[in-house]
């Protein structure tokens, strides 16, 4: 399949979810075991693309700029700034890890 | 009421504020969403699509970080539905607080993401938690959209990724989105098997698999824990 395809069918597979939701039965929420599958998934999904965006590239694992980009992300998190200025931070951080000479 | 006293009735209201503040907010990140969905490969009008129609911002980073890092479009496909499970839950939640008339429920679904429906809970009067849906959801996406191509553009220009430490940036992006979910031990030992799973079965499997791994045993640990402790 083309990107486009990729795309369109990823796009259409996120409203049918969201759309799902309203029409199941109310008595899905009752049980707490959706709540905390769903919760379970989300986070384990995010740190595992924090781990594959940082640490990874194809099938390797590397170290470089990229966990000094983490690193300093983290810190600005706990610091409770703003995403917008995490995600610049860990950019700038990424950039002054090269220009260093660092991989 | 008249169509502008309807507005201005809304205006002066603590749900219109809360969402129109998320909307700014979000609106901001736009543009790092646009960018790396550029250095991932996907075109400026690919870019735009996911933010006009996948419109989930998770997922929308899942996607292009799947891609960046050598995933195929089913990799990518898997690992941004599944980060959307959690808006069918937000769906059944949303449509047994706000109680909305079946013609509006296709557009409802469609702004159904984390900042409605947060800045919905928060309102404790009904009319209130209606507004703030509706506030939020449209907020959020016309900025999301104007940000993303904006981004898409910058990125467009900037064209290597590592110029500008714009993968540095997808770490960071990464991690500022899953934050705010660790709050108390059961998420952050989650987070940390992910992490270690991930690490464990890079190197065997193809990019983009890893994710779904994780994913699974994530599922798995937290069904075992259920059981043990209901």
């Amino acid at each position: 399949m083309t990107m486009w395809a990729w795309v369109l069918v990823s796009c259409a597979t996120a409203y049918a979810i969201k759309l799902a939701g309203y029409a199941l039965p109310k008595a899905v929420l009752d049980r707490p075991v959706i709540h905390r599958t769903a919760s379970a998934l989300t986070v384990g999904l995010l740190a595992s693309l924090v781990v594959t965006n940082t640490l990874t590239t194809g099938q390797h694992l590397v170290l470089d700029s990229r966990l000094l980009a983490l690193a300093v992300a983290a810190v600005a998190l706990w610091r409770k700034l703003p995403f917008i200025i995490v995600v610049i931070l860990g950019a700038v951080a990424a950039a002054l890890g090269r220009l260093a000479g660092l991989p | 009421m008249s169509l502008a006293e309807t507005f201005r009735t809304w205006r002066a209201s603590p749900a219109w504020r809360m969402g129109m503040s998320i909307g700014a907010a979000t609106g901001l990140y736009g543009p790092s969403f646009g960018a790396l969905a550029v250095s991932s490969g996907l075109s400026v009008w690919q870019a735009c699509a996911l933010s006009a129609l996948m419109f989930t911002g998770g997922s929308q980073f899942a996607f292009a970080g799947v891609l960046g890092g050598g995933g195929t479009g089913l990799a990518a496909w898997s690992a941004a539905s599944l980060l959307s499970v959690r808006n069918g839950i937000y769906g059944l939640e949303m449509k047994a607080m706000l109680r909305p008339p079946t013609p509006v429920i296709p557009a409802m679904a469609q702004i159904t993401i984390d900042e409605s429906m947060g800045t919905s809970s928060a309102q404790t009067d009904p009319v209130e938690q209606r507004r703030g849906f509706v506030t939020a959801g449209i907020a959020v996406y016309v900025l999301w959209n104007l940000g993303t191509l904006l981004g898409a553009l910058l990125g467009q220009a900037i064209g290597d990724p590592k110029a500008f430490g714009l993968d540095g940036a997808a770490s960071a992006a990464f991690i500022g989105l899953l934050w705010p979910r660790l709050k108390g031990r059961d998420p952050i030992a989650l987070a940390v098997i992910a992490a270690a799973t991930t690490i464990i079965v890079v190197p065997f499997v193809p990019p983009g698999v890893p994710i779904l791994i994780a994913a699974a045993v994530t599922t798995v640990a937290t069904l075992v824990q259920q059981r043990r402790r209901p």
